[in-house]
Formats: structure tokens, sequence, C-alpha cells
């Protein structure tokens, strides 16, 4: 069952598959958009607003999910000393840094004409930073410390210690009182987007999903034959 | 699974540290809940036993028909259902400010009763929906 974490199985599994993983990303995201941008309604509030919606909530969802991965492999990596969980923590940080700052950037253009700022300094906005410095903080280890065995300890840490923040970021609107809204979908109720909205929202997160994967790919590769020739 | 010996050490280390740090995330998330407060509800302003005199913020509910508006000032209620307040503003609201929606007023309580925000956030609560959809909401209510 865990045969396909080997390295090499990994290896081939993502040679074969990017070719037809970036054919699925430009087909979802040419109909990701259209719906986003064209066929969906606008808010009965926001109007046109609405629609930063698309790429500012699956940016965030990918920049926490691609963490949580992170702070696991931290774990795996740093206890049962199986080298290449760091190697996958290596290559997603990148991708969820950029996912990160897009959230953080849609999220300050979409506060400006709704909320009328375009930063406060509440529970959500917080946290959200916080993680962004935890990605700085993860990639610019691994760039800065020279001694491979040294770097993937202390990532490591890092991984694992910046995993505290993912739930803080989740609760912090109903923790606290908070300038943003609470959570629109929720694993417990019937999400509180109507049907025509939600649509699109799930298509250019599935869409965002097989991006982050092509470049997770892309990246493996180069980072196991990085570790293997430095290794000789 | 059979665990190394030196696995397990780690393991074992692990959880220690863990259950040690737990407990200092624990207490620190608990102060924070009493310390940091994004926004008072008129409740909370109730009831605190001083009187704030530096800047605070004040969030809750735009009472339905209590917005007047004199040119660039308005004065409004904040309300929770429990409490109310007035608060008086001079500028430009934003675009989602309106009356039985959430906001959020920044600035200095002059009483218990009277609030004058220098700055005032709109709240938009996390419903989405298209203006028909809205509308046949809106008539259903007025039926009932």
């Amino acid at each position: 069952m865990f045969g396909i974490f080997k390295p090499r199985t990994f290896f081939n599994l993502a040679n074969n598959s990017i070719f037809w993983l970036k054919i699925i990303f430009v087909f979802t995201l040419v109909v990701g958009l259209v719906f986003a941008l064209v066929l969906s309604p606008i808010d009965y509030l926001q109007k046109d607003t609405v629609r930063i919606m698309y790429v500012h909530v699956p940016s965030s969802w990918i920049a926490l999910f691609i963490f949580l991965i992170i702070g696991v492999s931290s774990f795996i990596s740093l206890i049962f000393k199986i080298k290449v969980f760091s190697i996958y923590a290596k290559s997603l940080a990148p991708i969820g840094l950029v996912f990160s700052l897009i959230s953080i950037v849609t999220g300050s253009l979409w506060g400006y004409p709704t909320w009328g700022t375009f930063w406060s300094w509440d529970g959500r906005l917080t946290s959200m930073l916080v993680l962004v410095l935890s990605y700085v903080l993860y990639v610019s280890l691994w760039l800065l410390i020279k001694n491979y065995n040294l770097a993937e300890k202390i990532t490591n840490v890092v991984g694992i210690v910046g995993l505290i923040n993912i739930p803080i970021i989740k609760f912090s609107v109903v923790w606290w009182n908070t300038l943003h809204q609470p959570a629109s979908i929720t694993l417990t109720a019937a999400p509180t987007i109507h049907s025509s909205m939600l649509a699109p929202l799930l298509i250019m997160f599935f869409c965002f999903c097989i991006l982050s994967l092509i470049i997770f790919l892309i990246r493996y590769k180069y980072e196991i034959i990085n570790f293997r020739v430095n290794k000789k | 699974m059979t665990l190394s010996k030196s696995t397990k050490i780690r393991l074992r280390f692990f959880s220690i540290i863990f259950t040690i740090v737990s407990i200092i995330i624990f207490f620190v998330y608990d102060n924070l809940q009493k310390n940091i407060v994004y926004f008072y509800s008129p409740e909370d302003l109730k009831n605190l036993s001083v009187t704030p005199v530096n800047k605070i913020r004040l969030g809750g509910l735009v009472k339905q028909n209590s917005l007047k508006a004199n040119a660039n000032s308005y004065v409004f209620i904040i309300t929770d259902f429990k409490n109310e307040i007035f608060v008086e503003y001079n500028g430009l609201l934003p675009n989602l400010f309106a009356e039985g929606k959430s906001a959020v007023a920044e600035g200095v309580l002059r009483d218990k009763k009277y609030f004058v925000a220098s700055s005032i956030l709109a709240k938009h609560d996390e419903n989405y929906m298209p203006p028909e959809i809205s509308n046949t909401l809106k008539k259903n209510e007025l039926k009932k």
C-alpha cells in the first residue's frame, strides 16, 4: 500500500501523469473562469465584487491544506526518519507561499470595496499573515542553511510548530469577534452560498488543486535529482 | 508495525514536548480570549466596570430605521438586541453599510449610551445569493 511513496515509483508516476494533468488543468481553468466571471450571477449585496471570491477562497484553502501536509510530512520525517517526506514538504512550500500571498492580496482588494478598508488586525487576517510568515521562514531556511541534514531538521521543526496555526486560522472567526465573516462552507451544515455560485467556486478549487499538483510534481522531480546528485 | 528502538525514543521525546507545548498554547489561548478583543458588542460595553478612555471598536447590527443623515454626518443605533448605543459619525460610509446589516465603528465612548466614531467598517455575513433569490426570500418574509 505504501509502495507509491517509494521515490522511484513516485518519480515514474509523476513523469507519466504531468501531461494529462496539464490538459485537465487547462480544461478546468477555462470552464471555471467562464462560470466564475460570466455565467455566475452577481451577489444581492456585493454585486460583481463577489467574483473575487472565486480566486480568494480556493487560494486560502490550498494555502492552509499545503501547510497541513508540510506539517504532517515534517512529523513523519523527523520521527520515523523517512527522508522522502522532507522532500515532499520542501517541494510543496513555495506553492503554499504563493497561494497564501494571493489569498492576502485578493482579500485586501475585496476588503476595500466591501468593508471599507484594505487591512485590519482582526483574528482571521492576523493569523493568515502568520501563515505567510511561517511559509517565508520555512522556505528561507531551506535556502539559507547549506548543510542538508541540518536544514532538514530545522525546517521539520518549523513545519510541526507552524501546524499549531492552522486550527487557529480555521476557528478564528468562531472564537473571536472578527471583521471577517464566518465560513460559508462547513462540514456540518448546508453551505450558505447559493448553488449557482458554489459550483464555479468548487471548479476553481479543483483547478487550483491540479495546478498545485503539477508544480509540485515538477519541483519534486528537481528536488529528488538534486538530493541524489549532492549525496554522491 | 515494529518500530526501531531509536524511533521509539524519538516518539516518546516528541510526545513529552507535544504535551508541554499543548499546555502552553492552552494557557496562551485562554488569556487571548480575555484580552484580544477586535470589537465590543453593546452588551459587552454595558458590562464593563471601567469606561474605556482610549480608542475602541464597537460592533453590532445597525438598527432598522435608526439612521439619520445630515450631509456627511450620521447618527444611528448599533444594537445586539440586548443593549443599544447611539453612534455619531462624520465622513463617508462604506458601500455595504446599511440598516439591518452589521458594522464595526472605531472611536471613543463618550458615555455608556453614546459613541463618537472616527471610522466605520461594514461587515457582511456568510450568505451569498443572486438578487432574484434574495427578493423572493424578502417577499416570503413579508407574507408571514
